[in-house]
């Protein structure tokens, strides 16, 4: 009678959570928290994106617990953010201070301080490597050092690059072809202790789309650009690195002697340049851009771009396309309430569906009554 | 006075413009626009200072070309936009002596609800074009307090069959139906409740000439019928011919002519006016 | 117990916050109260909200009972007692009368609650007027104008094509002549239990991150018509196989064997209960 016969279900379910274990253990390897962190950049910066948690060992220990599996992994580290009590808020972070590792502009070949190509994967060809194998300890150490030599500031790459460049949009800027904005520097309105109500606040719309799934953030800005929306979007900047947090003294307030370093976290920053109408004074149009926003923990560059482009869209509501309709892209792209809503179906609906079929014999009778007044 | 002298609508200056306004379009000078639209700050006065009263069993046509304000005039009147300013009063509601535009919108949604009909241009503004079309009638009537099925289904046939849609059709969906049986259907679902007064905007425009035609007829028999008052707006002036007892011409957001809708046909005022008519001829 | 996490899981600010929003739910029975819902280390959409009003009422001395579809041993129920048991240690129960929280999913218990009790519900899916209007922004315009037509329309349609109102579990309610309410997906059976019930009823929503609240002693009427009154379901000449029952929300089931259709109380421990006595009668 499957898992609800009136006892023992109990115990069943202690078989499988059982069984769970096994899967994970039968093969008698045991994978460290280490090697994940070393090994799996993509899936760790994924993972703590979308969880909007950052930190490589929990998120390595989530990815080990889930099997590898991302949308469990982000359940983890999200159920476990909820009990953290929140201490402090970091001061405001700007990001032209941030440390580039990578950086580029689809928009402008000759930018400032030159385009930095840094670790990516757009410029290899995507065949496997069978070496990769039979890789050892020893092959990797010998590339290491041969890869020292050819790169005698090697001491820098360790240590991380100390790269600060002028950000590409402040020169457009100066050309007059964005308009100036003043720096807004309300409150943010924070989606895990407010929940979301509609209209949104940018504040609200970035944090969103910052924790959305990846694959289903990236989906809907793709079919904004393939042709269910109003955009044309160019990668007016992409940056890739770190960005210094620093949190203010608890009973100073506004000091900023009193700021205290407390790390960094590596990020992806878009910004993305999209032309449109501006209408001016005396009814007459310029072309004008716009920008939209990106901005990601970890290396994500699909998703930041995606952000971006999706963030110009809310900006610019329009119920033809849904993904202008904030609505309908923020309350859907959430890794955790999309895979939830949708693994409940497996759960028992015995009561529901046995009032469905009440309903079903009822209506049976219902129109056969009918259809014999309707005959006479 | 007799009740027949007192009207069942009466709008005092209403106002309604589109964009803040600023120093320049504020300025009473009658040179600080061009037609209705600020040039400096870009506001548009849709509408300015109209004010008309509508009586019992009377069809009051409002007539005027595209960006006259008719339409926006209509849809401040079923509360679809915030006038800017302006008064309202509805003699079967609170005595007349409540101005509509600031009431709650609780008690806008009572007024649209148990005192007003409306048909729309566009069947999509007016109509659930999923729910079945009896469903749509349903919709008016259960908003205006009716929990009773047989009798919502009864004055939904009865309704339907008068506009001329069979009624054994009366399950489906309105997106099955052509562009006159979606408006007849509107027509049908704006009367369901019996108000006093029913808004018309631009009813038959979009449609063939023989479905106009018949369109027009059953307004005409159906106001005849149950002596409805009725605001029309149109930008054409044979369907006001047709229709409108009375007449007013609108141009760029304000009253420029009223009258008779014969007198305004034989001898119009206003050049505007003029030219209106002489094009119908 | 897990020390490794707090006392009921969240730290206090979050219970706290959690509490405010549940206070101004049952200040305005049948509104839905926005709340910063918390991810939980259950699925969202797996009772998430319910669970979170629980972890927040929640104190040493209370007895907690978790149903899952009228089963105390479904997998839900017993995971959700598992984790708050892991967290906090207080007693389980799977007898009604002597818990004091009951967190359940689609079912009223068959016992009378009593005014020292708070039952949970699992809400899926807190807005009665999404199908009719899927847009948010719009259904908090509806309800703050009062403006029902559409709840009352869709029951006219489904009368219309089907010749009934065919809601199955979730049929809208009137809360206190105010809001309509969606009572979550409790069967229309359990509808009438709502209404001026002694306990307190809170439901949560997670994913869509909404409290809301029948208190004590509140007028409860399910949405109908006239000539159509609401109707539960129905269960005339049958009862429970086992403990033989009537008039209780009964689970219709297939022997194996022979192929014929039995049935059986919904509610497991009400049954075992039912058991027990009849077993104690017959001892003595």
């Amino acid at each position: 009678m499957g898992y609800v016969a009136v006892k023992g279900g109990t115990q069943a379910i202690e078989e499988a959570i059982k069984r769970l274990k096994y899967e994970r253990l039968h093969k008698e390897q045991v994978l460290e928290t280490g090697q994940i962190e070393a090994g799996m950049r993509g899936l760790i910066d994924q993972v703590m994106s979308e969880s909007s948690l950052y930190n490589e060992k929990l998120a390595a220990l989530a990815i080990k617990q889930a099997e590898g599996n991302p949308e469990e992994a982000v359940f983890l580290l999200r159920a476990y953010r909820s009990t953290l009590p929140r201490k402090h808020c970091s001061q405001i972070i700007e990001s032209e201070d941030m440390k580039v590792e990578r950086r580029i502009s689809a928009s402008f070949k000759d930018i400032p301080g030159g385009q930095i190509l840094g670790a990516a994967t757009d410029y290899t060809h995507r065949l496997l490597d069978f070496n990769l194998m039979n890789e050892t300890e020893k092959t990797v150490k010998e590339w290491l050092s041969a890869y020292a030599i050819e790169n005698s500031s090697i001491e820098e790459l360790m240590n991380g690059p100390e790269l600060v460049l002028p950000k590409v949009l402040d020169y457009l800027r100066k050309e007059g072809l964005i308009p100036p904005l003043e720096n807004n520097d309300a409150e943010p309105d924070d989606v895990t202790r407010e929940s979301l109500e509609f209209p949104s606040s940018r504040s609200q719309r970035l944090q969103i789309l910052t924790r959305g799934e990846t694959g289903a953030v990236t989906s809907l800005a793709y079919a904004v650009i393939r042709g269910y929306g109003a955009l044309h979007p160019t990668v007016g900047e992409l940056r890739v690195g770190s960005l210094p947090i620093y949190v203010g003294h608890p009973n100073e307030e506004g000091s900023d002697e009193d700021e205290y370093y407390i790390g960094n976290i590596k990020a992806t920053e878009a910004e993305m340049l999209m032309p449109f109408m501006a209408e001016k004074e005396k009814g007459s149009k310029e072309l004008e851009f716009e920008i939209g926003y990106g901005l990601c923990f970890g290396q994500n560059e699909t998703k930041a771009i995606a952000m971006g482009i999706l963030d110009n869209c809310l900006e610019h509501p329009d119920n033809s396309f849904p993904s202008h309709n904030e609505e309908f892209v923020l309350l859907h792209i959430d890794s955790v309430e999309s895979t939830g809503f949708i693994s409940h179906l497996k759960m028992p609906h015995y009561v529901t569906f046995q009032s469905k079929l009440d309903s079903v014999r009822k209506t049976k009778g219902k129109t056969e009554e009918r259809e014999e007044v309707r005959s006479i | 006075m007799t009740e027949f002298e007192v009207p069942v609508l009466s709008i005092k200056n209403l106002n309604k413009q589109f964009g803040p306004g600023c120093d320049h379009c504020r300025n009473p000078e009658p040179m600080a626009l061009i037609k209705n639209y600020c040039s400096v700050c870009g506001t548009v006065y849709a509408c300015r200072d109209v004010s008309f009263d509508v009586y019992p069993g009377e069809v009051l046509g409002i007539v005027g070309e595209s960006g006259s304000g008719k339409s926006t005039l209509m849809q401040c009147l079923y509360f679809d936009q915030e006038t800017t300013s302006g008064e309202g009063y509805i003699s079967s509601y609170q005595n007349g002596l409540k101005n509509l535009f600031e009431e709650s919108s609780q008690q806008k949604r009572y007024i649209r609800n148990h005192l007003m009909g409306k048909v729309y241009q566009n069947p999509l503004l007016g109509l659930k074009i999923d729910f079945s079309s009896i469903g749509n009638i349903a919709e008016k009537l259960i908003a205006a307090g009716s929990r009773n099925v047989g009798m919502m289904e009864a004055r939904g046939s009865e309704l339907l069959s008068k506009v001329n849609i069979p009624v054994h059709r009366r399950k489906e969906a309105p997106k099955n139906f052509s562009g006159g049986m979606q408006q007849r259907v509107q027509i049908a679902k704006a009367l369901s409740n019996q108000p006093p007064i029913l808004l018309l905007d631009e009813v038959t425009t979009g449609l063939d000439l023989s479905v106009q035609a018949s369109v027009l007829d059953l307004i005409k028999s159906l106001q005849r019928e149950m002596n409805i008052s009725i605001v029309l707006v149109s930008h054409d002036l044979g369907v006001i011919r047709m229709l409108a007892d009375r007449t007013l011409v609108m141009l760029e957001g304000q009253v420029i002519e009223q009258g008779l809708t014969d007198q305004i046909l034989e001898d119009p005022q206003a050049p505007f006016t003029q030219s209106l008519v002489h094009s119908l001829l | 117990m897990n020390t490794a996490y707090n006392f009921a899981f969240f730290d206090e600010g979050s219970k706290r916050e959690i509490r405010r929003a549940t206070l101004k739910a049952i200040a305005i029975p049948g509104y839905q109260v926005p709340f910063a819902s918390r991810e939980m280390p259950i699925g969202r959409g797996w009772g998430t909200g319910g669970l979170q009003l629980t972890l927040s009422l929640i104190g040493k001395e209370d007895v907690l009972k978790v149903i899952d579809q009228g089963s105390d041993e479904s997998v839900n129920a017993v995971s959700i007692k598992k984790l708050v048991s892991d967290t906090t240690g207080v007693q389980i129960t799977d007898h009604t009368s002597r818990a004091t929280i009951i967190q359940s999913r689609h079912r009223i218990p068959e016992v009378p609650l009593n005014k020292d009790q708070i039952l949970v519900l699992q809400v899926p899916l807190p807005e009665p007027l999404r199908y009719f209007e899927p847009s948010e922004h719009e259904t908090k315009k509806l309800h703050a104008e009062k403006e029902y037509s559409g709840a009352w329309l869709m029951l006219f349609e489904q009368i219309m094509k089907y010749g009934s109102m065919t809601t199955g579990a979730d049929h809208p309610v009137m809360v206190h002549d105010r809001y309509v309410m969606a009572p979550s997906p409790i069967p229309r059976f359990d509808n009438s239990k709502m209404n001026e019930n002694e306990a307190l009823i809170l439901l949560g929503a997670g994913r869509e991150k909404k409290i809301y609240a029948v208190p004590p002693f509140t007028k409860i009427v399910s949405l109908d018509f006239e000539d159509y009154p609401f109707e539960g379901e129905s269960f005339d000449g049958k009862c429970c196989r086992l403990c033989g029952s009537e008039g209780v929300f009964l689970d219709e089931l297939i022997d194996e064997a022979t192929g014929e259709t039995y049935y059986q109380c919904n509610d497991t421990s009400y049954c075992c209960e039912i058991l027990n006595e009849v077993e104690k009668a017959g001892v003595n």
